[in-house]
């Protein structure tokens, strides 16, 4: 047989397009509307065990019962870990670039017993350290659209 | 395995073209809280769940994750078949004969409203050879219809017959998405999607859920007094180019249930089987599917119809809850099937209840044009 | 007790960053055809197929469809099972559970993925909910950073003793002809590469990988009378965690959940002292140091030490990933598949060059999705 050659090989490029349109669902709606309208995080609160979570949801996983209570937290909260990402990758959202580096961190909101993952406005790790204070940083109110993005980042307070 | 094993309850959530006020999560919950309620189980009864949904009707690489929490998986044990609900069952059933769990939670999802349907569709033919085609689920449904018409002699008014049987059969069945009383003639008015298959001759693309309880014999007691045993099952899958296929025939359905019929000790189909739930995505597959059984020689599906005998007085009653034509949640369909045949043994099937019936026939299909078959015998009587 | 199952052969392509020169179900095929070489079986000796990987990583949907062309599953019983990065994990406990239920004698499991052909990161951040976490997540590299610097800070383990293992790893999969990334690497050089996500730098971290694994499993009679020595499944257990990354607490870890009860069954009190071989699902290299004390290898905090000690290497009591593990190699939906592989071939006496010399128990692992595991320990006697 004859030794082919890597040019001789072929690729077929597919540029597919393929939209999706998500239901946010009766908690999560709450919580976006409620983010976007009054600059609030809501959780939802296991009327079970005590847990709060956000965002908030249907079921308890940890021990199974429906939540029914939601709560407000945040919009301090404590660093819970963190990374500054660096390398590119293509967006899912956008089909382009995300722009790096950026903070990523994981946000234990005072009165929620998880944490809220979002951007740091921090990108320098000597100046990033595990339990610092952090804020939610809104966008204005007229720019908020009930996305995750009315959130634009956390800033670092202090200790 | 015959009769180790039974469905000890089911549930599963009315199919409409969009469910808005609800995300999968919650969607989930609902048929999982109603099985909960019905059957009394606890989470603490349920030693592990087998999911089944997808990743493209999703919109989510790893489609199971939105779910974990509404069907109680924090450190249990779930697994995801990516394939129709049916496999799922078989899977669940698999892992209590194994011995090791005495329960599975079967669960599968899908909403077909958020994503774009013949995209998705379109995504599984291979990028090299078919799929520039721009082919889909519907379009090479009507190869195969065309290709099973011309070799059987089947007429344009045959394949409408299972419309106007099933849409009818609909109207009894709240689940339902699409019903109503047509006649043949308003079938075959309802225009052409991709010749010859027509507008009411199509499945609807629905949001749903639906769940299942499996357990083991000696603690089926626990939950119902109505167990549902599963008795026979027979998976298969054919080859994939639709050119290697006589598209006219289906190999995979055939062993499918001949795998099934033996299991369960079937020797004669049509006089042993009370009721079938058959996966109709498209009116002439429930002819061909039918057929292939052994329901009938092959060719005279429709005469199955027109002679009563799978109308809901007949001797062996097909889709009485009005089939994957009234709804279509991919990959809960099958599920469905199998759930609708375990409400028919209970008797629990209301205003399209099948009466005494003992021995029930669902099946489950995947891929295009009948790629994958999976075949189920069950009973209430072990 | 389940039944008794045995891996009776195995094959792997030869994984490398780009295969252009075949295309999807021809890659399968590689790996088919090895494993029924090594099993000295036919595939008509095979009476089940399992197969899985990531459908968004290539953009083919129903992908076990196109597979079959290579996986062998034509006119034969096949499940698709997805389950992210746990795909090849679950697909070997599907492949089990069809023989542990007494209904299958040969099965074939296979996991596979073309890395190349799409944005991998990509495909992982759609894994994520799309209305909290996908906005901020960078992937799987994303993902494992925090868990890594919540690790090391919580243990004062350093950057040093991570690379260390990176450098063990890249050095162990030097004896591996399947492997991807065979580096010959000092931890300066490590230390030194790119901080992709602190803290992990870019030779931490797991390559992207063509490639995959087929695995034959059979029931007891069966492997009894195999041409190769049968390695025993002596646990095969699984666990979930909650649906969101903000929901996950690394000190409750799935895999010690998983590892706790795969010693109950395996009856493994003392596993540092009872397992002689460790294949761990090790997407970047602090895993090596951290997840094995989730395996009770050694105390919380004491990974850093099993790497200093020199024990988790080849020449150590422990030794972990002779093959050189997933940051050497990763096409995703084989990578699980590949662990439980190499440790039956631990178990057979069959690894070759990266043989550990009389194994007689070996544990292997997979990681995937919301931070969920699967562990699966295997043994020489049965």
């Amino acid at each position: 047989m004859r030794r082919e050659k890597e040019k001789d090989y072929l690729y077929i490029t597919l540029h597919t397009e393929l939209p999706y349109r998500y239901s946010a669902g009766r908690y999560m709606s709450r919580f976006l509307t409620t983010l976007r309208d009054e600059a609030r995080i809501l959780a939802s609160r296991c009327t079970h065990c005590g847990t709060v979570l956000v965002p908030p949801r249907v079921v308890c996983g940890n021990c199974f019962a429906e939540m029914e209570e939601f709560v407000e937290v945040g919009p301090r909260g404590t660093l819970k870990t963190f990374s500054v990402i660096n390398f590119p990758f293509i967006d899912p959202f956008t089909g382009v670039q995300r722009p790096v580096p950026y903070g990523y961190a994981i946000v234990q909101l005072d009165g929620c017993d998880n944490g809220l993952p979002h951007f740091l406005d921090e990108i320098d790790v000597h100046k990033l350290r595990i339990g610092l204070r952090v804020e939610a940083v809104f966008k204005p109110q007229d720019e908020r659209e009930g996305a995750m993005t009315d959130i634009l980042h956390f800033r670092v307070i202090g200790d | 395995m015959s009769g180790q094993v039974a469905i000890v309850g089911v549930a599963q959530t009315r199919f409409q073209s969009e469910k808005r006020a609800q995300n999968y999560a919650e969607l989930v919950h609902e048929v999982v809280s109603e099985l909960f309620r019905t059957t009394g189980a606890t989470h603490d009864d349920v030693d592990n769940i087998v999911s089944a949904s997808s990743d493209f009707w999703d919109g989510r690489t790893i489609s199971n994750m939105a779910i974990q929490d509404v069907v109680g998986a924090y450190m249990k044990s779930e697994s995801k078949v990516s394939s129709d609900g049916t496999l799922a069952v078989l899977y669940g059933m698999m892992r209590i004969l194994s011995g090791q769990y005495k329960t599975t939670l079967v669960v599968a999802h899908s909403k077909g409203s958020e994503g774009v349907p013949n995209l998705i569709a379109n995504a599984a033919f291979d990028p090299i050879y078919q799929r520039q085609l721009g082919i889909d689920g519907l379009s090479t449904s009507a190869l195969q219809a065309r290709r099973y018409m011309e070799k059987y002699g089947v007429s344009e008014e045959d394949v409408a017959l299972v419309s106007v049987k099933n849409l009818g059969n609909a109207r009894k069945n709240p689940y339902a998405q699409v019903a109503g009383e047509f006649t043949v003639e308003e079938v075959m008015q309802s225009g052409y999607l991709a010749e010859p298959i027509k507008k009411l001759e199509a499945s609807p693309i629905s949001d749903g859920a639906c769940a299942l309880l499996l357990a083991r014999e000696d603690i089926v007691d626990r939950f119902t007094d109505k167990p549902v045993w599963l008795k026979g099952v027979g998976h298969c899958q054919d080859s994939y180019y639709l050119g290697d296929r006589d598209l006219a025939e289906s190999d995979a359905l055939a062993v499918a249930a001949r795998r099934a019929y033996t299991m369960a000790g079937i020797d004669d189909p049509r006089r042993e089987i009370d009721v079938a739930e058959v996966y109709d995505a498209f009116a002439y597959q429930e002819l061909m599917w039918t057929e292939i059984l052994g329901f009938c020689p092959r060719g005279e599906g429709a005469e199955l119809i027109r002679s009563g005998v799978s109308t809901m007085d007949g001797t062996l009653p097909v889709n009485p809850s009005g089939g994957v034509l009234a709804a279509h949640a991919v990959i809960v369909a099958g599920l469905v099937r199998v759930a609708e045949a375990a409400l028919q043994l209970r008797g629990e099937a209301g205003e399209h209840q099948i009466p005494g019936a003992k021995t029930a026939l669902a099946h489950g299909s995947f891929g295009y044009c009948g790629h994958m078959h999976c075949v189920w015998i069950l009973s209430n009587e072990k | 007790m389940p039944k008794r199952v045995a891996i009776i052969g195995s094959g792997q392509t030869d994984h490398t960053s780009r295969r252009a020169d075949v295309n999807i179900p021809e890659l399968i095929k590689e790996a088919v055809d090895r494993a029924l070489v090594d099993a000295e079986l036919t595939i008509d000796d095979i009476d089940a197929v399992v197969i899985g990987n990531m459908e968004h990583f290539e953009g083919i949907n129903l992908s076990d469809m196109w597979a079959s062309e290579g996986s062998g599953a034509v006119m034969k019983p096949a499940m698709k099972i997805a389950t992210g990065g746990t795909t090849g994990a679950s697909v070997a406990a599907c492949a089990y559970y069809h023989c542990a239920s007494g209904l299958f004698d040969r099965v074939l499991a296979i996991g596979w993925e073309k890395l190349s052909e799409s944005d991998t990161t990509t495909g992982i951040i759609t894994a994520f909910d799309p209305i909290v976490e996908r906005l901020t997540l960078a992937g799987a590299v994303g993902g494992l950073a925090i868990e890594a610097n919540l690790y090391m800070t919580s243990y004062g383990i350093t950057q040093e003793q991570v690379a260390k293992a990176a450098v063990m790893a890249r050095k162990n999969a030097q004896r591996n002809p399947h492997a991807h990334l065979k580096l010959d690497l000092t931890v300066e050089q490590v230390l030194n590469s790119p901080m992709i996500a602190y803290p992990i730098h870019y030779l931490d971290m797991c390559p992207t990988s063509d490639g995959a694994c087929a695995v034959i499993f059979a029931s007891e009679d069966v492997a009894r009378k195999s041409a190769n020595p049968p390695a025993w499944v002596k646990a095969a257990v699984c666990r979930h965690n909650h649906p969101y990354i903000g929901d996950v607490d690394w000190r409750k870890s799935t895999l010690e959940s998983a590892a706790i009860e795969a010693y109950r069954l395996a009856g493994i009190t003392h596993p540092r002292r009872e397992l002689d071989v460790i294949e761990l699902y090790d997407p970047a290299s602090f895993a090596l140091l951290s997840w094995i004390e989730s395996l009770h290898i050694c105390g919380p905090g004491e990974g850093g030490k099993m790497i200093d000690t020199g024990a988790i290497t080849m020449e150590g009591d422990i030794p972990v990933n002779p093959s050189g593990g997933v940051i050497s190699t990763n096409p995703i939906g084989a990578t699980a598949l590949i662990r439980v592989a190499e440790a039956a071939l631990q178990i057979q006496g069959k690894a070759g060059a990266r043989q550990v010399e009389g194994v007689r128990t070996a544990l292997a692992t997979g990681f995937g999705g919301s931070y969920w595991s699967e562990v699966f320990i295997l043994g020489r006697a049965s």
